[in-house]
């Protein structure tokens, strides 16, 4: 859509110039490709070029406004209906969903949850991950080994995790078997119905789950840090804590701060694992259910689209203010170049 | 595929030999514990599947004995896991393919060619990746449906292409964009067309790019689980995620048989993990860093 609208424009400014290239009977004034492309697009009636660009892009533009930004939009749209799906909405019923959905405590539970989830993601995983980086950054045999294995947990499907899970936190599953074995009998526990502690065996998976990624980020980022800056704290008689606390640390900060937001993101729109562990009913008694599962069972589910619909539209307004402050108060240093290099090029 | 061959990312080497230090038996004891911790559930769900439903509720947290293979070759010679295995892997692949085309074509374009719109578009894509598909997923659903699409793998197929899309671009873009427009004014002067110069020079320059992002691809498509979950609704179009859970409720007291279905389905993610590790873990970081 863009491609259409801007070709035009720069063919007409182009066209002015390339009579003039032409007059000049440069050596190779046929060659459709021009020769130097920098000098020479600039100044030639490129129809060719706005075609292949067309071409180009077309079938990915068409693709990506058809499934996301046009979906993205109509939620908008749709969420100030109350709609069963069939046929065009006709029930305008203006912000009547959005009412609904904020003083629904149902709503406020899931807001909730996603609030207890993005902070004990941080809190548990953060130093844990940290730790991790650190004892696998030490130069040893076998190091490779170790990281691809942790990271295995990161690359099975969420079914296959949640499934599994899910058979072994049973009352009379492996974990409470394991724990009687051992003499813990008295720690066995009903993990997934229990409403204390469901939302703390749900923190216990995700840890499992992602913190072989928040590793491979920290350990990406330990490869950063030159080595001459440790060993010139060694000389002068550092120790190894000191250098992790007074170097490894501040240096990391990037790291730490864009897997912080990668991991608050993914907390805020949590599904497949409580979805798939405690289904759609289980998980608001449970106390584990989030927005995203909220929205399914209120919205597609149960039939009414508009208010789906208008779940999605909170849930997306409340990701984009947390990510906006974040971004504002917490990777303003980091994203600073980054985006001043972008926008010059 | 040892110790000392496999580096990632790309370890420090101690200048000598090449060889890594052993470390101390202290780190190595941590590393095992954590090592443990992280795969016992996955041992767990494996060797659960050789057991009997009477040695599980006997014992829970046993070990097989005797092993019974009698769930993984029911499981094996169930049509309905080898056509969700099908569908899968005809979704995964499809997707990877017109993830890679579709990214790399228009990077190619973001990358490479000067016109006026060319930062509004990059904007217009890199603005995808504010919108998670849990965010778009109801009014998806409408989209696939008007199209006719629901049940129909296609339906998956297109919007992960489109959801993959951002993210594609963002790494593609400063890959296309590093190769010099020298090697472009060669190949224009030996008489090559900028369409040419795309097929002939960039596709294998930026192969390293593109494995990266087509593993990606394909890994989140074989694992996704909320698209299929909204437009698959018959049993003959299930991909394995949803197979898995179907499977689980179908056959809930039978927790033997669905340890084994469970632990057949990851295993082709867990064999194209271990091919493309360094790939993976390598790709996963430089996309955060880059």
């Amino acid at each position: 859509m863009n491609v259409r609208t801007s070709t035009p424009a720069t063919q007409r400014g182009a066209l002015a110039d390339g009579v003039r290239v032409g007059d000049e009977s440069s050596p190779t004034p046929r060659r459709v490709a021009a020769p130097a492309p920098s000098v020479a697009r600039r100044g030639r009636p490129d129809w060719r070029k706005a075609f292949e660009i067309a071409l180009l892009v077309g079938p990915a533009l068409v693709v990506f406004l058809g499934f996301v930004i046009f979906p993205v939009v109509m939620a908008g749209y749709y969420g100030f209906f109350s709609w069963k799906g069939y046929g065009p909405p006709t029930d305008f019923v203006g912000l009547q969903n959005y009412v609904t959905i904020l003083q629904d405590p149902t709503f406020h539970e899931a807001l909730w949850h996603n609030a207890v989830i993005v902070v004990m993601s941080l809190v548990l995983q953060g130093p844990l991950a940290l730790l991790l980086a650190l004892l696998l950054n030490r130069p040893m045999r076998g190091q490779s080994v170790i990281r691809v294995l942790i990271f295995v947990p990161y690359v099975l499907a969420e079914v296959v995790v949640g499934t599994g899970w899910s058979l072994m936190l049973q009352s009379n599953g492996a974990v409470n078997g394991l724990l009687e074995k051992i003499g813990l009998g008295a720690l066995a526990q009903d993990w997934l119905s229990n409403p204390d502690l469901a939302i703390w065996t749900l923190m216990g998976i995700i840890t499992w789950k992602y913190i072989g990624f928040a590793v491979i980020l920290f350990l990406a980022g330990l490869q950063g840090i030159p080595q001459e800056l440790t060993e010139a704290a060694q000389i002068d008689g550092a120790s190894y804590w000191q250098i992790q606390r007074r170097i490894t640390l501040p240096l990391l900060g990037p790291t730490l701060r864009i897997w912080a937001f990668l991991s608050i993101i993914g907390s805020l729109q949590l599904f497949d694992l409580v979805y798939i562990i405690w289904g759609q009913y289980i998980a608001s008694t449970a106390g584990t259910s989030t927005m995203a599962t909220y929205m399914v069972a209120n919205g597609r589910n149960a039939g009414n689209f508009g208010y789906g619909n208008a779940v999605a539209v909170v849930l997306f307004i409340i990701s984009l203010i947390v990510a906006l402050i974040y971004q504002r108060y917490v990777l303003r240093r980091d994203t600073a170049g980054a985006l001043t290099e972008r926008s010059e090029r | 595929m040892t110790a000392s061959t496999i580096a990632i990312p790309p370890a420090r080497r101690p200048r000598g030999n090449g060889r890594l230090p052993w470390g101390s038996p202290a780190t190595y004891f941590g590393a095992l514990v954590v090592i443990g911790l992280m795969l016992a559930p996955i041992g767990y769900i494996i060797i659960g599947g050789f057991r009997t439903n009477a040695q599980i509720t006997a014992d829970p947290s046993g070990l097989p004995s005797p092993w019974a293979i009698g769930n993984y070759s029911e499981v094996l010679a169930s049509t309905t896991f080898w056509g969700e295995v099908a569908n899968s892997t005809v979704a995964a692949v499809v997707t990877t393919v017109g993830v890679v085309a579709l990214g790399l074509m228009a990077s190619y374009v973001l990358a490479r060619y000067r016109f006026r719109a060319r930062g509004l578009l990059y904007a217009t894509f890199a603005a995808g990746l504010m919108f998670p598909m849990t965010v778009a997923i109801t009014p998806l659903y409408l989209v696939v449906r008007n199209l006719g699409l629901t049940n129909s793998l296609a339906g998956i197929i297109l919007p992960q292409i489109a959801f993959a899309l951002p993210a594609t671009i963002i790494i593609l873009v400063p890959f296309l964009r590093a190769i010099p427009d020298e090697l472009e004014e060669a190949a224009s002067i030996d008489g090559c067309s900028r369409l040419g110069f795309f097929w002939r020079m960039v596709v294998p320059l930026a192969m390293p790019g593109v494995i990266t992002v087509g593993i990606l691809a394909f890994i989140a498509s074989w694992n996704s689980y909320m698209l299929p979950l909204f437009i698959l609704n018959h049993e003959a179009s299930y991909t394995l995620p949803l197979g898995v859970q179907a499977f689980a409720s179908q056959y809930s007291v039978d927790t033997a048989k669905v340890l084994a279905f469970t632990s057949l389905s990851m295993i082709p993610a867990l064999i194209f993990f271990s091919i493309f590790e360094r790939r993976i873990v390598g790709g996963l970081t430089g996309a955060v860093k880059g």
